[in-house]
């Protein structure tokens, strides 16, 4: 329209010499890429400021980041499991202080929400609840295992697993107890086994030859 | 809240308190207020680490919640409350100016716990006196109770707000979370307690010796068997306190350093009056006469009522403006316009900026066109004498890096370009701005490499502190000196000097951090307080 009038010729639509240009000059070049990441700076930065007060408080700077770091406020995050466990992990962990917050102050929502009286907060609850379960579990494991090679059954373990799986969330949700958690998988397990076939446990009734002659005359079949 | 800022706010909570808290903490700064479920959800992390993190945010008082309709509790995180972590060292090293050793290590529990109860504060910093003290003093508790009260007096500790005391039993449930209240005359009254006491000081088989493991945890609830008098009544550092006595610092050095150390004697004076007087975001201090002044003036300094009269005068025909008369009784009124002497700073803060950045030349530009307010092209380069080419060129460079804005003044009512007006012209309040995130995006991009720098050198760092450990462990059993030295010559001497090159890395980048957060707090406070003036 009205800015066609040049008809082909570079022409500007306000007075280019208002911008400082003057008619006629070559423009700078167009940039067509991002600015440098460390641009060249013509002028270097002054010197840091030096005194008795800057030196303490960079000195305050340093021990304070340490001193947060060993504060029961700082929580670690938990670290996966590595490959080799680690002698001087052992003699290397930080002992932090036990720190609980005032309830009075904070939402009821933030309590940890536990059936009977404990001091500590929850996660670490919810930890020794985890471990307790496991340690009963492997001992429930064990025992099943024995009674599996009497039975010979192999598709327990299967079983077994989807419970331990099962009991494992049920302690992580922490709703409950150590003992309680574990007493009641332990009558679960129980109740499981024996509903799960027709037989009744003492039904099968090791012989007295079962163990005494299974080096011998192994080629023999039994009748 | 700008990313810079939320970069910075993440680096922050990471360095202090741990990835599970900066995670949720920067999480809220992003969303804003969101409930504990929520939470929960959205950053994929358990419950029970939410309350956790939360409860420590909440400790520091960098979260806070509030109730909400139909019982539901909404957190929220104060972005700028967790930018104060990086002036710490400077708020511990002014109340050791003020208030000496003492004073210092209170306010840097304080700071450490978040909130603590008087007795609490106490106890640990008479504890940790008397670690530094020689064999067999220890320090009174009542020494350091006299020093959180002058602390108290004076505003720098303040009482947070507390759960309300319910009179009669209520009939219905009891509230999702407290309402905490803090009354007025409240705030700084500390309760009648009788600490007597004296520190104590620690075992050295308690003390944790490099990686030793304990058998058995001392158990801290013990020591507490009695009932603690002032339970309850928690105690913060007051951080706008705080601000107040460095804008008062900044003002009186400014003062120095443009006239004499008499007049900024005067000033500092003055200022002190108004501390109690004045609040913190009053555009100018209450007016002071001359003759409270000369009264009021420090010990030391004889000047004479005339010279003090004169020095007044002087200061308030002063084109900066500082100091102003505001009328005639009690010979002569005065008042320190705070909010103008905040813009004086923040305006040669941009100045020295402009300079260090692009050239004395660059610098005298803009002085010019902040004189001006408003000046074309064709001016500048008149009125700075710089050659057409080179003023161009500054312009725009001043232009593009946003220190500088265009006003068009259009002559006839289509805004054609060739015939509209161009002056250039400095917002001070959107220079500031863009100033202030910069300074934010530096001091992330510190921290980021300082963190670079130690994790590189992170296994020669290790080994360092165990060649440490070894040798004070040998001292401690008693080695001789030529064991000592074998067991020094592990670190070979290219190794000792990289730990230097890295020792002297690290310090610098954190005495920029401290500098730099300096300038943080000029620009801020001329921001807040112009925000509040609008």
């Amino acid at each position: 329209m009205a800015g066609n009038k040049g008809r082909g010729r570079a022409a500007y639509t306000f007075n280019i010499e208002a911008v400082g240009f003057s008619k006629g000059e070559k423009l700078p070049d167009v940039v067509l890429k991002p600015p440098p990441l460390f641009p060249d700076t013509d002028y270097k930065p002054v010197p840091l400021k030096t005194g008795e007060g800057e030196e303490y408080m960079l000195a305050l700077k340093q021990e304070l980041r340490e001193t947060m770091r060993r504060m029961p406020y700082f929580i670690e995050t938990p670290e996966e499991r590595q490959d080799v466990e680690r002698y001087s992990k052992r003699y290397m962990k930080v002992y932090k202080e036990e720190w609980i917050p005032d309830w009075r102050r904070l939402p009821r929502e933030m309590m940890p929400r536990n059936k009977c009286k404990k001091a500590g907060p929850k996660p670490k609850k919810a930890k020794d609840a985890g471990k307790g379960t496991s340690l009963t579990n492997t001992a429930d494991v064990l025992k099943k295992i024995e009674e599996l090679e009497k039975r010979g059954d192999g598709e327990k373990s299967d079983e077994e697993n989807e419970e331990k799986e099962g009991s494992k969330e049920k302690s992580k949700e922490g709703d409950d107890d150590d003992d309680d958690d574990a007493a009641e998988q332990e009558e679960y397990d129980e109740e499981e086994q024996e509903e799960e076939n027709d037989y009744i446990n003492s039904y099968f009734e090791d012989g007295d030859d079962f163990g005494a002659d299974s080096d011998d005359n192994m080629d023999e079949a039994t009748y | 809240m700008t990313q810079a800022e939320i970069k910075l706010c993440s680096l922050l909570l990471q360095e202090h308190f741990g990835e599970i808290v900066e995670k949720i903490g920067v999480h809220l700064i992003r969303t804003g207020s969101q409930p504990l479920r929520v939470i929960a959800d959205d950053t994929g992390t358990s419950l029970d680490q939410v309350k956790k993190a939360l409860c420590v945010l909440v400790q520091h008082n960098l979260v806070s919640y509030q109730v909400h309709k139909r019982g539901v509790v909404e957190y929220e995180a104060q972005c700028s409350r967790v930018l104060r972590i990086l002036r710490y060292p400077r708020y511990i090293y002014t109340t050791k100016t003020l208030y000496s050793d003492t004073g210092e290590l209170i306010v840097e529990e304080l700071l450490l716990n978040g909130k603590l109860t008087m007795s609490a504060v106490v106890k640990k910093v008479a504890d940790r006196l008397t670690e530094t003290m020689e064999d067999g003093k220890t320090m009174d508790y009542a020494e350091v109770s006299n020093t959180f009260v002058r602390l108290v007096d004076t505003h720098f500790v303040q009482r947070c707000p507390s759960v309300p005391t319910t009179e009669n039993s209520d009939p219905g449930p009891p509230p999702p979370a407290p309402t905490l209240v803090i009354n007025e005359k409240d705030m700084y009254l500390v309760p009648k307690l009788s600490l007597i006491g004296k520190g104590k000081r620690r075992r050295s088989s308690d003390e944790d010796a490099a990686g030793e493991p304990k058998a058995k945890r001392p158990k801290h609830t013990t020591d507490n068997k009695e009932p603690i008098p002032d339970d309850g009544i928690y105690w913060q550092a007051n951080l706008d306190r705080f601000h107040q006595h460095f804008r008062d610092q900044a003002i009186v050095s400014a003062v120095a350093n443009r006239m004499d150390q008499t007049s900024s004697e005067i000033v500092r004076t003055m200022l002190r009056m108004s501390e109690i007087t004045t609040s913190s975001s009053a555009p100018f201090t209450q007016p002071l006469s001359s003759n409270e002044i000369f009264r009021s003036l420090p010990v030391g300094y004889n000047i004479s009522k005339q010279v003090l009269d004169q020095y007044l005068t002087l200061l308030a025909d002063d084109p900066l403006e500082f100091v102003g008369k505001s009328g005639d009784s009690g010979g002569g009124m005065y008042v320190i316009n705070l909010h103008k002497a905040l813009a004086s700073l923040a305006t040669a803060t941009l100045e020295s900026v402009v300079q260090e950045r692009f050239g004395s030349r660059c610098a005298r530009i803009f002085r010019l066109v902040l004189q001006k307010k408003h000046i074309e092209q064709k001016q500048v380069e008149d009125f700075a004498m710089i050659p057409a080419k080179e003023a161009k060129d500054m312009l725009y460079k001043m232009l593009s890096e946003n220190f500088m804005s265009l006003q068009e003044i259009p002559k006839t009512p289509d805004h054609a370009p060739s015939r509209t007006f161009y002056l250039y012209t400095v917002n001070i309040l959107s220079a500031a701005r863009m100033l202030l995130h910069r300074c934010y995006k530096s001091i992330a991009n510190l921290i980021e490499r300082r963190q670079f720098e130690t994790k590189e050198n992170k296994r020669l760092l290790e080994k360092s502190q165990r060649v440490e450990a070894i040798i004070a462990s040998m001292q401690a059993t008693g080695a001789e000196d030529a064991q000592l030295q074998e067991i020094e010559e592990m670190i070979t001497a290219p190794e000792r000097q990289q730990l230097e090159t890295l020792k002297r890395n690290v310090n610098k980048l954190d005495a920029s951090e401290i500098q730099v957060d300096e300038t943080i707090f000029l620009l801020e406070s001329y921001i807040e307080c112009t925000m509040k003036r609008q």
